[in-house]
């Protein structure tokens, strides 16, 4: 039988079903590949192998008594931004180096009534800010995949990169991750998997460490998108505990991945053919038209006027809720404390050596924006701008029922470039912060390879509460695709 | 809008973050940057827009008034650096 790292999640559950695997053996076999990767690949933070193995044994004795729930002993990869309750939660900080929260998340809480087994915390851009996980204060994590006879670092994306090294390299059938704006998307992209944020407030936000609450998101990053919808099935829901979660019904969001796209209407927004971008991914977003007209979709060009204004809207909005989110880190009630002279020294101390440069940067440029003289001048305007674009998409699905984009305007790249100029570093999200600031759900699909074999993927978006047709779109690109390269780091198979 | 040195100063003690004197040229550059690269916003025609507030379409929720946890005092000074007690502990305020 195939390798148990190699599985599926739906793979998995019928093999765990047929008792031809038991949850013990698959979890020990993600143990065992972390523990000979995981000290190069740095996709883990933390690994739990012995809550693992106990969550493992719950399993197979649920399994036995034939009341195992949907996840019963799959194995996954938990970002280190859920609060996980006895296990440290470190949110990539330094700040939050030795927390461990009293309680759970509602997303992790949600798989674990499933059945679930966590293997560890997933590493991550500190505090989520970052599209390459190498503000880490727990290090740098790296995309497993290779450039050609080159064996340069790269990165796995981020902000979530732990979480999509770990499963492209087999470390987990399947991990969380948080989108704030692209932070699933742009390193499912980098690493080859797939990645979805739903609509905003499809899941809870309850338990996850906040950087900006009006666009955090949390989604699963999984090798296919039946395990995508899998896992997003188990962590969606209403929660009264986080007052924008939405009261709406949870689909079956596995039963759309196969219905096809026979009849739906996709948007190709000329905005999105920006200057600059590269001619492989040009080359893939034409091939993914031609699939889906193949399939029985028609193709219509709009327009999303606004698209250009997207990043600087977010680069005010983002530090604004940071700024104020990250408020709470004083050094007194939990996290790190640098002693003072007195209580704002305390502050100030424990604030400069708890947070890395670039979550500085981002309270920083927060406080500034919002501050008196110049809050009507930056963050009003950008509330403004925002709406904008929320309009555009608005007007957009009276045409259409779902937008084919590229994922990321460049792959991979080494872990020692774009590092000088935070704006460089921004530009990676020109194609997925728009979901973020609109609320609307958006995946990653892996579609191609570059002409240095690295992978490159497509983005989908679709209506408010409307993943069904993002995973529909999704299924039939990932299938006339057929993309089955394998990442040059990964488990033994 | 641009930031000269004493307003990076100034925004620093406000977000309570200490700054070394010798990092605020690095600073003020690379704040001046993303500042200067978000100004392309005022092109934005945004006359009589609403702005929008939260992430979603929906309105927020009333939820009834009335406690929905409590006692559990050792769980919320866990993570403590200093308690006193029943109290989380701070350096002396008040002479």
């Amino acid at each position: 039988m195939t390798h148990p790292t190699e599985l599926t999640i739906a793979g998995a559950r019928r093999a765990l079903a047929a008792r031809e695997i038991s949850a013990a053996e698959l979890t020990q076999a993600h143990l065992d590949a972390i523990a000979a990767l995981n000290p190069r690949l740095n996709a883990y933070i933390t690994v739990t192998p012995e809550l693992a193995a106990a969550q493992a044994a719950e399993a197979d004795a649920a399994l036995a008594r034939g009341e195992a729930g949907p996840l019963a002993g799959i194995p996954l990869a938990i970002k280190d931004l859920f609060c996980t309750a006895g296990t440290r939660t470190t949110a990539g900080s330094r700040i939050l180096g030795d927390f461990v929260p009293p309680y759970e998340s509602t997303v992790t809480g949600n798989l674990l009534r499933d059945g679930a087994v966590f293997l560890g915390k997933a590493n991550l851009d500190e505090f989520a800010m970052g599209s390459s996980n190498t503000s880490s204060a727990f290090g740098a994590a790296e995309n497993p995949w290779k450039r050609q006879g080159d064996d340069t670092a790269l990165v796995p994306g981020g902000s979530s990169g732990g979480s999509a090294a770990a499963v492209a390299a087999r470390l987990a059938l399947g991990a969380t991750a948080t989108d704030t704006g692209g932070s699933i998307r742009q390193p499912a992209a980098f690493c080859g998997v797939s990645g979805i944020k739903p609509t905003y407030g499809r899941c809870s936000r309850f338990g996850i460490v906040a950087y900006a609450s009006s666009l955090d998101q949390a989604g699963p990053v999984a090798r296919t998108v039946e395990d995508c919808a899998i896992l997003l099935g188990s962590m969606a829901g209403f929660d009264p505990r986080d007052s924008t979660s939405a009261d709406v019904a949870v689909p079956d969001f596995a039963a759309a991945v196969a219905r096809g796209v026979k009849g739906l209407r996709i948007g190709i927004p000329r905005e999105y053919r920006v200057e600059g971008l590269s001619p492989e991914i040009d080359a893939l977003w034409r091939q993914g038209m031609d699939w889906l007209r193949a399939e029985g979709a028609t193709l219509v060009d709009i327009s999303l006027p606004h698209t250009k204004y997207a990043l600087p809207t977010y680069y005010i909005v983002a530090p604004a809720e940071a700024s104020t989110n990250l408020a709470r880190y004083d050094g007194v009630r939990f996290g790190l404390r640098e002693n003072g002279e007195d209580l704002k020294d305390l502050y100030e101390r424990t604030r400069a050596a708890g947070f890395g440069d670039e979550v500085k940067r981002r309270i920083l440029i927060g406080t500034y924006v919002l501050s008196a003289g110049y809050y009507d001048a930056y963050y009003v305007k950008a509330q403004q701008v925002r709406a904008l674009i929320k309009r555009d998409f608005d007007q957009a699905w009276a045409q259409v029922d779902a937008i084919l984009t590229p994922a990321t305007p460049t792959a991979a790249f080494g872990r020692d470039e774009n590092q000088d100029d935070p704006v460089a570093m921004y530009l990676n999200d020109v194609f997925t912060i728009t979901a973020n600031l609109a609320g609307i759900p958006g995946m990653s699909v892996p579609a191609g390879l570059d002409g240095k074999g690295l992978p490159l993927g497509l983005q989908v978006l679709g209506r408010p509460f409307d993943e069904e047709t993002v995973f529909a779109v999704g299924g039939a690109i990932e299938r006339a695709a057929g993309f089955h390269a394998l990442p040059a780091l990964r488990a033994a198979a | 809008m641009s930031l000269d040195t004493a307003t990076v100063r100034r925004v620093a003690s406000l977000a309570r973050l200490r700054v070394e004197e010798a990092d605020l040229p690095r600073l003020e550059a690379e704040l001046n940057g993303i500042l200067g690269w978000i100004e392309q916003l005022q092109a934005v025609d945004t006359q009589g827009v609403e702005p929008m507030a939260g992430g979603g379409a929906q309105a927020l929720r009333m939820r009834e008034d009335r406690v929905t946890d409590g006692g559990i005092q050792e769980q919320v000074l866990a993570n403590a650096p200093d308690r006193a007690g029943a109290f989380f502990a701070v350096p002396k305020v008040v002479e």
